[in-house]
């Protein structure tokens, strides 16, 4: 497999072509908004934290490429039902294996995210992959 | 006439597309398995074996600290890095080598003006008078001086199709503007401002001119006399030479009344532990040791760029930013942007809804270089209602096969990303 091929692959594509979690979220204010400095995008988030403190809904606002939709995609899916410090603890090591501050396999590790092992080769965009957890860490409560 | 039939009938000067592509090594590379097509220019050019043979060749023979040493060595150095001075005083058809001054590129240069003139010449309350179509390099060095000296930047605005609206300006002039800071050709939409033009409306209305000319010295013969512009900077890597050398032009008088930039050796005409006196022109604003090494390629680089001929250059990318944009055209889906009437081969565009980052990314599988984002231009990008745009930029080392290719790349990504 290619590259490109292992950027782009399915699981992307689908989250791209179909993303969960996306709404459109005028209530929240432009200021939360988290800009991506490379090509100018932005990314809104909401997050409900349910009773109990744990996460029940977590959606998105924004148009990006495909890796930064794919990537917010499935972050939505891959917070439900967490606690505040768990989603904190998990956006902080899937930056961290993007940035290759910890080894990739850890991404073997959460599900679907195990996608994003081919952005290796392509640390460009981390930034695009990244955009929607940065987001997270100053949306959920107590940031 | 078809595409071949215009490959082989076009000639760069004297010489074919195919032969002046072999003076660059790094174009016979392949990417992703495929020949490279490098249409990134605008970002940086590629350099033809002359200019990397100059540099090894100072190296190998001639280097030396330049304006200081008294041995051989040190005066051929110190002759080459002035005879550089003087290739670029004559590419701009400057009046003096005092006038022209080695900077890292176009963003030192013009931080240069942005701090030296800007602190002698800028009071409270005066205007800088910027446009909306600068490069950060040209916006946001009078952001900071605007700052630093209580001043105003104001803006003349883009018109739809990429012009700037320079009736709007007139009618809206402050008297208070003493600078106005406008590129030569947008890095974006490829515009060719009428910089003489506007040096005029500005200098009729005392206020001084700065020309960002980055993307104009590569593709079209400069000359600042003409412009009658007060300041002109570009860089060397974007018009065939090394990165970290580019110069200033700077008209004589102007210059000779601007305090010091960076303090340091070479600047200095004496210097006592209480104070010290500076050097004449162009040393004033060359403290240290200076890019020897760059001096010397951009002097190869203008040597190459007057081999192909200026005027051939024009002509040629004339004719494939035109072959271009009627390709793009043709693409379903496909907006391009900027229609002013003078443009040079920049070309910008968007693909449906597919977002620039993935366009660029599939055309590198491709082997096809491009830029995407918004570079470096986020208020004009904000003003055409794009996040980000796809770019292709040509250079005359560029064939008409190349953008068939491109134009073919951008169907099959319409495909994979449907």
């Amino acid at each position: 497999m290619s590259a490109f091929d292992e950027l782009y692959q399915e699981i992307i594509m689908d989250h791209y072509r179909s993303p969960r979690g996306a709404a459109k979220l005028d209530h929240v204010p432009q200021a939360m908004a988290h800009e991506n400095p490379t090509c100018g995008d932005s990314i809104k988030l909401e997050v409900v934290v349910g009773e109990g403190g744990r996460l029940e809904r977590v959606r998105f606002d924004g148009h990006g490429c495909a890796i930064s939709t794919a990537s917010a995609s499935l972050m939505t899916e891959s917070l439900h039902g967490l606690s505040v410090a768990d989603a904190r603890e998990r956006a902080g090591t899937f930056i961290k294996a993007l940035r290759g501050e910890i080894p990739a396999s850890v991404l073997d590790t959460m599900g679907d995210l195990a996608a994003f092992k081919g952005l290796a080769s392509f640390p460009v965009r981390v930034k695009c992959a990244t955009l929607a957890w940065h987001a997270l860490l100053v949306s959920l409560p107590g940031a | 006439m078809d595409r071949i039939t215009r490959e082989k009938a076009q000639l760069i000067g004297a010489r074919t597309v195919e032969d002046v592509r072999g003076d660059f090594p790094l174009l016979d590379r392949t990417v992703n398995g495929r020949p490279l097509a490098y249409l990134d220019n605008a970002a940086t050019s590629q350099k033809p074996r002359l200019v990397l043979d100059a540099i090894r060749v100072y190296y190998e023979h001639g280097n030396a600290n330049v304006h200081r040493a008294l041995h051989t060595l040190g005066e051929e150095a110190t002759a080459a890095y002035e005879e550089a001075r003087g290739k670029v005083q004559r590419l701009l058809n400057a009046r003096a080598s005092r006038e022209i001054i080695f900077t890292r590129g176009t963003t030192e240069a013009i931080n240069l003006v942005a701090s030296s003139w800007a602190d002698a010449n800028l009071s409270r309350g005066d205007v800088v008078l910027a446009t909306e179509m600068e490069h950060h390099s040209n916006l946001v060095p009078w952001q900071i001086a605007c700052a630093r000296r209580g001043c105003t930047l104001r803006f003349i605005p883009v018109e739809e199709d990429g012009s700037l609206d320079i009736a709007e300006a007139e009618r809206t002039w402050d008297p208070r503007t003493r600078l106005v800071a406008v590129t030569y050709v947008s890095n974006v939409l490829g515009t060719v401002n009428d910089v003489k033009a506007i040096a005029a409306m500005a200098h009729g209305r005392g206020a001084a001119v700065l020309v960002d000319g980055a993307q104009a010295v590569p593709h079209l013969r400069v000359d600042v006399q003409d412009i009658d512009c007060d300041f002109f900077a570009f860089s060397g890597h974007k018009v065939y030479g090394p990165m970290g050398i580019g110069a200033l032009y700077g008209k004589e008088k102007i210059l000779d009344a601007m305090p010091p930039w960076m303090g340091g050796g070479e600047m200095i005409r004496s210097v006592s532990l209480e104070g010290s006196t500076w050097n004449d022109l162009p040393w004033k604003f060359e403290a240290g040791t200076p890019n020897v090494e760059g001096a010397v390629g951009l002097s190869a680089a203008i040597d190459y760029l007057h081999a192909i001929g200026l005027a051939s250059i024009t002509t040629w990318e004339g004719e494939l930013a035109a072959y271009a944009r009627e390709r793009l055209r043709g693409v379903s889906a496909l907006t391009q942007y900027g229609a002013a009437p003078q443009r040079s081969g920049v070309l910008p565009f968007n693909l449906g809804d597919i977002h620039a980052h993935d366009v660029a990314q599939f055309l590198d599988r491709e082997g096809i270089a491009v830029r995407a984002g918004h570079h470096c231009a986020q208020p004009l990008a904000r003003k055409l209602g794009v996040v980000a745009t796809v770019r292709a930029s040509l250079s005359f080392y560029n064939t008409f096969s190349e953008i068939d290719r491109l134009v073919d790349a951008l169907e099959g990504a319409l495909r994979f990303y449907a």
